[in-house]
């Protein structure tokens, strides 16, 4: 009998695994009256990590605020793991971008964690034994275990945003948000964010999907990205998606993707330098920690090549494309110690 | 012409033991715990600066109260409790806004000092009310505030969790579908509950030393909410009874020494903080 019951669970599961977790339909979304994005047609796979690119301002948050709910659509529907959005929230662990005030948090690294597993529960519940074991699992998995009796004021930006990823993993989503998780971190912590990422998506299978300004760090692990420009928010798996001419289009800023042994680069060229200058890029032995995602999950991948990304050519790749705009570059490069060679993406 | 009295009063055990000492002594059992409980949520909640506001837009409810002939603290409360709901409606990003809270609570004192003026009672009670007079604190002030504290942690019992979630972890809290909204509002009608009981004791200018000078104090000693309350709470006791002590010894205003003991708490902690970070 308890043998039935699981095999009857595990083929839901499977079942609801190869559905895909994000399906939006028509979906758009507006600020007061101004229409932030619209027609939003297109479905993300579970099991992916996707990211969310595009310009300040483009409604990158906006995105993750309506897949949560928090943010009604005016049109369309927008599917979250099977159910509309805002009803599946606890299957999501979502991240926002950290502010300046954790900077004074003196809650201990394990006391934030464990918020995220007993923080919405009213009335008196003692933390038990099996949550904090549950928090520690959560922490040893993004690698703060020992930073556990810490306060967060006294912890680096890379170490808080883990233990924030820590906080959102320990109640078991299936679905990870994550607002600019690299925003405001140096290039070692920077590598160290992704790699936890590329760990939760191989190790748990969780779907992914990170905001981003800098494309390059999530490069390796990237399956996808939903990119919003002029007001429509579009699904490209990553090979589509790495264009030169379509980046460039998004960012407003000339942008060049150079080939090397390791995969693709995106590179933005600074409004002082020639143009024939060989850009600086990271150097191979950089890039070969990198987690590489091939052969990663076939049989999810082959379902969404199918039934999900429309291949239809997206019309902006034949527009013309200015390669002198170049001011835009300081615009996005907010991400503070970031180098300029990977200013702005 | 008058002259500075800096007696030591040898009675001060017989002064202790009068009918409105104990009144007081049980008063600031009462205000401490509140006060302790709150301060750390208004910490973790940016809100200091609304809370110290709340109590100056009580103001005129309290002199305003004194000339209809009305207990200072229900005017006080129902200010207070009117100000905080407006700005908990507000969002919790209102009760960071300093230029428009800043203000509001100069434009209220203002009120408050008008009211006063209008009657001579009122005129009497105002250094009261600015500056507290925990020994005059009644009986039935006594009740009021034990059943203030039954009701508070009552209420605390309850929302615990998700009040600190969402003090805490704002956008998180709501995306996992603790109301934001209700608990913003809870929290700003508790933090007018308390300084209603607090005004009493140390008066409105000085009570931010009183409700959050302890709870940032505690926040330097310890690192978990529940343990930083009891500090908190232990704190402001030390602070209100040590006040009591003292000016039953020396010839000093209660509200003085309450304020100075908080004060030297925070700052040897923040010393010794300062000094172990070296």
């Amino acid at each position: 009998m308890n043998i039935e019951t699981k095999v009857e669970k595990k083929q839901v599961t499977k079942t609801e695994s190869d559905k895909p977790a994000l399906v939006f339909r028509d979906a758009g979304i507006k600020r007061g009256e101004r229409i932030i994005w619209q027609h939003g047609d297109f479905s993300i796979p579970s099991g992916s990590i996707t990211a969310i690119v595009g310009t300040n301002g483009a409604g990158k948050t906006t995105m993750m605020k309506a897949e949560l709910g928090l943010l009604p659509l005016f049109t369309g529907s927008l599917t979250v793991l099977g159910g509309a959005a805002g009803t599946t929230n606890h299957l999501i662990g979502y991240v926002p971008q950290n502010y300046d005030s954790d900077i004074e948090s003196n809650l201990t690294a394990e006391q934030s964690v464990l918020l995220g597993l007993t923080g919405t529960r009213f009335g008196i519940h003692p933390t038990t034994r099996a949550q904090r074991a549950q928090a520690r699992e959560a922490m040893a998995f993004t690698g703060v275990d020992d930073k556990r009796h810490y306060r967060l004021s006294e912890l680096s930006g890379g170490l808080r945003q883990r233990v924030a990823i820590a906080q959102a993993l320990v109640s078991g989503p299936k679905l990870l948000m994550l607002d600019e998780p690299l925003a405001n971190l140096d290039l070692a912590a920077q590598r160290e964010m992704v790699h936890v990422l590329a760990k939760l998506n191989h190790e748990m299978g969780m779907t992914i999907q990170v905001v981003a300004h800098d494309l390059n760090m999530l490069l390796p692990i990237l399956d996808g990205a939903v990119y919003l420009l002029d007001g429509h928010p579009h699904y490209a798996k990553m090979n589509e998606v790495l264009d030169a001419n379509l980046l460039t289009h998004l960012y407003s800023t000339k942008v060049q993707v150079v080939t090397t042994p390791q995969g693709d680069m995106f590179v933005t060229p600074g409004p002082d330098e020639p143009d024939d200058v060989t850009p600086d890029i990271h150097k191979p032995d950089e890039v070969a920690g990198f987690h590489h995602h091939h052969g990663k999950h076939p049989p999810i991948e082959n379902i969404h090549h199918d039934s999900h990304v429309t291949h239809e050519q997206p019309r902006y790749f034949e527009k013309k494309i200015s390669s002198e705009t170049g001011r835009d570059t300081q615009r996005t490069d907010r991400n503070g110690g970031n180098q300029r060679q990977e200013a702005g993406l | 012409m008058s002259y500075i009295q800096f007696g030591f009063n040898h009675e001060w055990l017989e002064t202790l033991s009068v009918p409105f000492m104990h009144n007081a002594f049980i008063a600031g059992l009462c205000i401490a715990l509140a006060a302790g409980v709150m301060g750390y949520f208004t910490i973790a909640r940016h809100s200091t600066f609304a809370a110290h506001a709340l109590a100056h837009i009580g103001l005129p409810g309290a002199t305003g109260a004194v000339l209809l002939g009305l207990p200072v603290s229900l005017g006080l409360g129902i200010f207070a409790l009117g100000g905080a709901l407006t700005i908990g409606a507000l969002g919790k990003k209102a009760s960071q806004r300093e230029i428009a809270t800043g203000t509001v609570l100069a434009f209220a004192t203002g009120l408050g000092l008008f009211f006063s003026r209008m009657s001579s009672s009122a005129s009497q009670q105002m250094q009261a009310i600015l500056f507290g007079s925990i020994l005059t604190i009644t009986n039935d002030q006594v009740l009021g505030f034990a059943i203030f504290d039954v009701l508070l942690l009552a209420v605390m019992a309850v929302v615990y969790r998700p009040l600190l979630f969402s003090s805490l972890d704002e956008q998180v809290a709501q995306a996992k579908g603790v109301p934001i909204g209700v608990m913003n509002v809870l929290f700003m009608a508790i933090m007018a509950g308390v300084i209603t009981i607090a005004v009493p004791a140390v008066g409105t200018l000085l009570i931010f030393a009183l409700v959050v000078t302890p709870a940032a104090t505690a926040n330097i000693i310890t690192s978990t909410p529940l343990r930083s309350m009891t500090v908190s709470s232990v704190l402001c006791l030390v602070s209100i009874w040590g006040g009591l002590v003292v000016s039953a010894m020396f010839p000093t205003p209660p509200s003085f020494v309450i304020v100075t003991i908080s004060t030297l708490f925070w700052l040897v902690a923040k010393g010794a903080e300062a000094l172990h970070r070296r």
